[in-house]
């Protein structure tokens, strides 16, 4: 048995943790996710780093814009459906012209079972591009190191919103997020 | 049986809100103060115009996020989130994570004139019912005051900017007619004038 956990790849959160503390991120505002379980964990486990555990999405897009006032890089970890509570409030950090960089694990789509969740899912990307948020989707694993660096470099660098939409297709591979 | 809402009764508030807010920010120090959208940042440009004055023209709701997001961010600094009770309510979920995240450099004024004043004084939420000191007790911030006498500005100037927090503050402000006084608007300009105070960027 410990062979084989130890043949065991690494999980998508390992490659986005790393990415996040390469970038010196060091808050995370969630209303958390089933896919996004592991890389809570590890943001809660780190001493250098807090987790902000908030009671809507929207609240993120203030405390990201606080926190980059007061000098110190954030981000928003979220489902898609919360994506739709954050559209007005998105506006919020884009007048700053300071960086919202988002990580959003998908629903609603890649063979989504709960119907309650197809709306939102399906316009996740479009609302989001709609208030000049760019995206970056995730449709497999091995592309998520490199596509959140990008991500994360962009709204940091160019103080810019964008979004890492990680497929159900990558949540599911791994066997999180589904029931 | 449901009872009927509330009427809107003719407030009878006293405070006056310019002068109150100016007679606060006397007490300051080196206190960074982060406003909600409307009345409060013309209320605070009207107090006196600091670099260290982060104002808001949006974001209804993100007031004391925003000012939770800096309070974090700058530990060593005193933080207040000057605010109306409308804005209040519709962010009024952010309490719980200001008790859960328990910054002690945090206080909260809500200016509350049971209105929204801005908008052409439409009757608010707070005026009959809803207790926002209550609330914010509720939610876990345990230093709450209710400010309804000017006589009262020294003890609450006290509370929000020497007090452990977090703290939230309510301030019965009356309806009154008052002159525009309207800061920057350019977000990134307000921004960049704050981190450049706070000696995180470059004049």
């Amino acid at each position: 048995m410990a062979a084989k956990a130890a043949a065991t790849p690494a999980h998508w959160s390992d490659d986005v943790f790393r990415e996040m503390k390469a970038r010196d991120i060091k808050t995370v505002c969630t209303i958390p996710d089933g896919g996004l379980t592991q890389l809570l964990k590890k943001v809660e486990a780190d001493r250098e780093m807090r987790l902000v555990t908030l009671s809507t999405e929207e609240e993120g897009m203030g405390v990201v814009v606080g926190q980059w006032a007061g000098g110190v890089r954030a981000m928003v970890a979220m489902q898609s459906s919360g994506v739709g509570n954050c559209i007005n409030a998105l506006g919020f950090p884009a007048a700053y012209r300071a960086p919202c960089l988002m990580l959003v694990t998908m629903r609603g789509q890649w063979g989504e079972f709960n119907p309650w969740q197809i709306q939102m899912g399906s316009a996740v990307r479009p609302a989001l591009e709609a208030v000049g948020v760019r995206c970056f989707p995730v449709e497999k694993p091995d592309e998520i190191a490199e596509t959140f660096a990008a991500a994360a470099d962009m709204a940091f660098n160019s103080s810019i919103s964008a979004a890492v939409l990680v497929s159900q297709r990558v949540i599911g591979a791994k066997g999180f997020g589904q029931k | 049986m449901s009872k009927a809402p509330a009427k809107s009764a003719p407030t009878s508030n006293k405070l006056q809100r310019r002068p109150f807010v100016a007679e606060l920010m006397k007490h300051r120090g080196s206190g960074l103060v982060v406003t909600g959208l409307g009345s409060p940042t013309w209320d605070l440009f009207a107090a006196g115009d600091r670099p260290d004055n982060l104002y808001s023209w949006g974001g209804m709701g993100l007031a004391v996020p925003t000012a939770l997001g800096l309070a974090m961010a700058q530990p060593g600094r005193r933080v207040l989130a000057l605010t109306g009770d409308g804005e209040m309510m519709m962010g009024i979920g952010s309490l719980g994570v200001v008790a859960d995240q328990a910054p002690a450099n945090l206080a909260i004024l809500v200016l509350d004139n049971e209105t929204f004043s801005e908008t052409g004084r439409q009757r608010g939420l707070t005026g009959s019912r809803v207790d926002l000191c209550a609330v914010a007790r509720g939610f876990g911030i345990r230093e709450t005051m209710l400010v309804t006498e000017a006589s009262q500005s020294s003890e609450l100037a006290d509370l929000l900017f020497k007090a452990p927090g977090p703290i939230l503050a309510v301030a019965k402000i009356a309806l009154s007619e008052d002159p525009w006084r309207l800061p920057e608007k350019d977000g990134a300009a307000i921004g960049r004038r704050f981190k450049i105070s706070l000696g995180l960027e470059k004049p």
